[in-house]
């Protein structure tokens, strides 16, 4: 809601300045989004008079005027504008006046003296763009400056208004916040019913009460619709951000302005039978006022006459039946739509109106009368006619219902933990237009809501305006006594802990969307199909991710791209998956990407790529810092590389995958260098085992290492299992401290060196005791793997 | 030296004579330790002296003794010296020869971060747990139920339109906030309660200031007596200690939602400016940073809470907001590019 402060001033008038009303606005929750000035800084700009006309003896396009200012002797001034003629009254900028980014001087113009020039609505600011001179009206008065005469010494005030603050979409409602604000009274112009001095009528069929309870019709016939709209009103529609159409529109958009109510006019003479108010037939069309045909939805409520789709209720009105230069007799509309009815309807067609933005958040019910009484008496003051007699159909039950509200003393003190007078109760909620009854000593109130205000229905609602009114930075600011309980942590691990662990091996942390796109999403995981949104923003963000890989894969493209080739990045969060019950599952998910040097580039360590025991020793730490020991399953997923790709298991569940991103899918993505991924279920990692305390052992151990040749493709898992499994308790370490193959082995061979250390708590262990155990394990390896000692 | 009855008083003097200037032209420890072992040892040249004392008349075997003795413990004390001038000699060598240059760039990789979003998250977590406050979390697709209705958006509320939702079917979205975790906790907990829900929220909405996808902590409390002035207490403390300023001016404005009443934004004076109007704070020297309220009456009735016995506030915050305050960051979509050198200076 944009409107000027001048304008404001004339219904209220508080003793404040501009910045201090536009700050009381704002801290009063209608907050100013602007504040310009409405028109340019200029000075010494007089109305003028062009006396005469002559032709420049140079310049085509360019006249000699005599213009009166009302000085000594008439200015000439050379002009180039089209519609400058003799008798117009126009703004003229005499010697000496400044303009913004020039002054006006004494010059010469294709060799013609100029004393002055004759100025166009843009060069005082008032619009954008001018084609030709500002016409003032005949009777304004030569000499006086412009200034003054257009009251321009004005700002226009712009308020963001929340959706349920549809009183303040007119200049009453904001009146009315400044006059309960200070205190200062209103000075509402009178409206008086108007007397018909015509009989005409028009039938009225409201046929949808439901949505339209209020209905208000008037024809006024005989009217100039070529009256030109008078100058104040074209500056205060200017100045709220409307311009100035024709006369009829004007007064409807000028008292939409005043009093919050959209009307509209229809030409009579294109009106056939009757208004009806009904619902549109499915595909009934509709070519609306700007040119744009509609093919309407059966739930869209019109205004017709007996023939046809006249406009769309509460929206916008229709191109066949509106006001033209040839119309005599109008048909005024006033009428009250639900905001139900009305929520939706305009953006359904991509619509977005005046009128359709105060009905959908509510405009008074009460107010089409009084709307249509002001309309008119403005109508016949510029265009003239003969009023008819209101035109009324009301469906009381369908009106927005007004119960008394109980509002307790204690309940306002509890809730804003202030004591508030009841004088400023009183004052604050009657200023705002609500009937109230002080009870039980002044410890209670009936309050009776307005049909202007569509929030307040409740005590909550009241207390709001108390504190509204009073001033939210003036009630009092408090600590709370909290019953301190010790809450116990979810985990003895929080996530922080295991990012942690990440970030000190120099991961960055990423947060990529959740959505993401459908093709990324079948190359990466077919196997899940995935939750589709049905209105994307774009194709590439229109499903909900199965993996979080994908994103983190386009976040190392994208810092590839940027010259960033060492990337170790890790994300958390949700990945979306269907169950096996087909229901949806909203998992936590940690994956990481990895790609590049294993060190950045230094003078202190060799130069050498990242490879899938790098991803494995970080994905290893999680799980010793998680307590949990997972084992690595040779696996196979489609995103990952048939020989570098594992599954941790975890007490028969898979915690999740980690692998060298599969060649092919990698190509596909235009990635040529090795990339490596691991995603693990967050769940079961923050499960956090509590570490259960092991006696030391005051004994020494021993050592025996083992060199195995084993197949080239054995596994070595297998092997240590083996060994673990039939080294008994004795065993306190095994380690595997060196792989080989190539020259003095067998080529189908690899060798395996382990360190088996025994120990005992309670003994000193003999060689005696360790050697019967090795040449247990040698044996069950030779059996199961054919291992054999490599001397 | 004074005149004694010695029966080979030169041959000592020369020992000695010779001993000390060997001890003294020793530049090495090793060779000083084999010339103790020559004069000093077992087989040494002074021990055979001493050997020797047996043959000497009896008279004289005192007096030669001592004298022995004495060289002894003279050679014993120069070789000593020697000794320590050597190992000096010695360790300054040693660091002179190990000297390294400590401006080269120490070995391994440097450590990396978390997320400016995660950190700031952290923060908020960490100063409102320190209140009493416990984390909760929600799904991120959402029903329309807790989402909207139960937070008093009804269907044809203009709120609506303003919350330009992600939808996948009529009733299932993605939570366009965090307030509808607010909803589920009050439906399983019974009041007194105090938590804050951070996480993921989604509009459909993408240009220079909106990301489709930005992070959100909501905050609730519920109990037998809170107050609009404790929401007012609790959020300027809140907002000195994250801004580390104590004189941070803060300012509370009426406003709407749908799910509380009384509602107020808050406005904090500018951290770019302090307050003098710059391009951030669009020059009114206020940034708005959190919306809050008292809960609204018909959300504690759609889950069954007792509004005569309860009030409770519930607030809730942007933080990428409060990120590109805290490091002033001047671009909203530099924290989803994930680009290192960007995620690398927080």
């Amino acid at each position: 809601m944009k409107f000027s402060e001048q304008w404001l001033r004339t219904w209220v008038n508080p003793a404040i300045d501009t910045a201090a009303l536009v700050e009381q606005l704002t801290m009063a929750g209608l907050e100013v989004d602007g504040v310009e000035p409405v028109a340019s800084d200029f000075s010494q700009i007089l109305v003028g008079e062009v006396l005469e006309i002559n032709p420049h003896p140079d310049a085509k396009k360019l006249q000699i005027c005599k213009v009166n200012v009302n000085a000594d002797e008439a200015l000439q001034i050379v002009c180039g504008a089209a519609n400058v003629h003799v008798g117009m009254r126009a703004p003229t900028a005499v010697v000496g006046a400044q303009l913004p980014g020039f002054n006006i001087k004494q010059a010469k113009l294709r060799g013609v003296e100029s004393f002055g020039m004759l100025c166009s609505a843009s060069e005082l600011g008032l619009e954008e763009q001018s084609s030709g001179l500002l016409a003032l009206p005949a009777d304004a008065p030569i000499g006086q400056d412009i200034r003054e005469y257009l009251q321009l010494d004005d700002v226009a005030i712009e308020v963001d208004l929340t959706p349920n603050r549809s009183d303040c979409l007119s200049l009453l409602g904001i009146a009315r916040e400044v006059d309960a604000l200070n205190r200062c009274g209103l000075n509402i112009p009178d409206i008086m019913p108007i007397p018909a001095t015509t009989d005409k009528t028009f039938p009225l069929d409201i046929q949808q009460p439901q949505a339209c309870p209020h209905y208000v019709g008037r024809v006024i016939s005989g009217i100039q619709a070529q009256a030109v709209t008078p100058l104040w009103m074209q500056e205060r529609l200017r100045r709220s951000g409307l311009r100035s159409l024709s006369p009829v529109v004007d007064v409807t958009n000028y008292v939409m302005l005043e009093l919050g109510q959209p009307m509209h006019a229809f030409d009579l003479a294109k009106l056939s039978g009757g208004i009806q108010v009904r619902n549109a037939n499915a595909n009934e069309k509709l070519t609306l006022l700007d040119g744009q045909e509609l093919k309407l939805n059966a739930d869209t409520l019109v205004i017709a006459d007996n023939n046809k789709v006249l406009a769309l209720a509460g929206v916008m009105g229709g191109e066949g039946s509106g006001v033209a230069d040839e119309t005599t007799d109008i048909f005024l509309e006033s009428a009250f739509f639900t905001p139900e009815q009305l929520a939706g309807c305009a953006r359904a067609y991509g619509l977005h109106t005046d009128s359709s933005h105060r009905f959908e958040r509510g405009v008074d019910p009460e107010l089409q009368a009084t709307a249509i009484e002001r309309a008119t008496a403005l109508l016949l003051k510029i265009v003239g006619g003969e009023a008819g007699p209101l035109i009324e159909a009301t469906q009381a039950e369908a009106l927005p219902e007004l119960k008394p509200i109980s509002l307790r003393a204690s309940r306002i003190k509890r809730v804003l933990g202030a004591e508030i007078s009841a004088e400023d109760i009183e004052q604050a909620l009657t200023r705002l237009g609500l009937a109230v009854v002080a009870e039980e000593n002044g410890q209670q109130w009936q309050v009776t809501p307005t049909s202007f205000r569509f929030d307040i229905r409740l005590e909550a609602d009241l207390i709001e305006e108390i504190a509204r009114i009073y001033g939210y930075n003036q009630l009092p600011s408090e600590m709370i006594n909290i019953h301190a309980e010790i809450e116990p942590p979810p985990s003895n691990l929080n996530l922080q802990q295991l990012q942690q662990v990440l970030v000190q091996r120099g991961y960055q942390e990423a947060i990529t969307y959740s959505f993401i796109d459908p093709k990324l999403q079948a190359q990466f995981t077919p196997q899940h199909s995935p939750i589709a949104l049905a209105n994307p923003l774009a194709s590439d963000l229109s499903v909900m991710r199965t993996s979080l890989w994908p994103g983190l894969i386009q976040a190392f493209l994208r810092n590839q791209k940027r010259q960033q080739a060492d990337v170790r990045l890790f994300e958390t969060g949700l990945r979306f998956i269907y169950d096996n019950e087909q229901k949806l599952q909203q998992q936590p998910m940690l994956a990481a990407v990895i790609s590049g040097s294993v060190w950045p580039e230094q003078w202190g360590a060799p130069s050498q790529a990242v490879d899938f025991f790098d991803l494995k020793g970080d994905v290893e730490n999680l799980l010793h810092t998680a307590g949990i020991t997972a084992e690595f399953v040779p696996s196979t997923h489609p995103a990952l590389h048939p020989g570098q790709a594992a599954k941790l298991m975890f007490e028969g569940e898979s915690l999740g995958e980690i692998g060298a991103l599969h060649p092919q899918l990698a190509k596909q993505l235009d990635i040529d260098v090795p990339v490596y991924v691991f995603e693990l279920a967050l769940e079961p990692l923050l499960a956090n085992k509590l570490p259960v305390f092991q006696a030391l052992s005051k004994f020494p151990s021993i050592r025996r290492d083992l060199a195995l040749l084993v197949d080239k493709d054995q596994v070595a898992a297998d092997i240590i299992n083996c060994i673990k499994q039939n080294a008994g308790e004795l065993l306190s370490k095994l380690e595997l401290f060196d792989i080989y193959q190539g020259e003095g082995i067998d080529s189908q061979k690899k060798s395996l060196a382990l360190g088996l250390t025994f120990r005992a708590s309670s003994r000193n262990l003999t060689e005696a005791e360790v050697e019967p155990v090795i040449e247990q394990v040698l044996q069950h390896l030779q059996q199961d793997f054919d291992a054999s000692l490599r001397f | 030296m004074d005149t004694s009855p010695d029966s080979s008083p030169d041959s000592l003097d020369n020992l000695i004579a010779t001993a000390k200037s060997e001890i003294a032209a020793c530049t090495e420890l090793a060779r000083l330790n084999d010339l103790r072992v020559e004069l000093l040892g077992k087989k040494g040249k002074i021990t055979a002296q001493l050997k020797q004392l047996g043959k000497l008349p009896h008279e004289q075997r005192k007096t030669v003794g001592a004298e022995i003795n004495r060289a002894k413990q003279d050679l014993q004390s120069d070789i000593n010296a020697r000794q320590q001038v050597l190992e000096a000699a010695a360790l300054q060598a040693k660091l002179v020869a190990e000297k390294v240059d400590i401006t080269l760039p120490g070995r391994g990789a440097s450590a990396g971060g978390l997320h400016p979003v995660t950190q700031t998250l952290q923060r908020i977590e960490t100063l409102f747990s320190r209140m009493g406050f416990s984390i909760a979390e929600g799904p991120e697709i959402e029903d329309d139920f807790h989402n909207f209705e139960a937070l008093n958006i009804s269907e044809t509320h203009p709120a609506r339109a303003m919350h330009d939702t992600f939808y996948f079917d009529a009733h299932t979205l993605l939570r366009t906030h965090t307030s509808p975790v607010q909803v589920r906790i009050m439906e399983t907990d019974p009041p007194p309660l105090r938590i804050i829900a951070p996480g993921r929220v989604y509009r459909c909405d993408s240009d220079l200031t909106h990301t489709p996808m930005f992070h959100q902590v909501e905050g609730l409390l519920v109990d037998e007596a809170i107050s609009f002035a404790q929401l007012k207490g609790i959020i300027n403390d809140f907002l000195h200690v994250f801004f580390e300023r104590e004189d941070l001016a803060v300012r509370f404005r009426p406003s709407y939602f749908p799910f509380t009443e009384p509602s107020a934004e808050v406005d904090i004076q500018c951290v770019m400016c302090s307050g003098k109007g710059c391009k951030v704070c669009k020059q009114s020297g206020w940034l708005e940073v959190l919306g809050c309220g008292m809960v609204h009456p018909k959300v504690f009735d759609s889950v069954g809470i007792d509004n005569e016995k309860y009030t409770g506030f519930a607030f809730g915050m942007g933080v990428e907001r409060l990120a590109m305050l805290r490091y002033q960051v001047d671009d909203l979509r530099l924290f989803f590019e994930n680009d290192l050198r960007f995620l690398k200076q927080f």
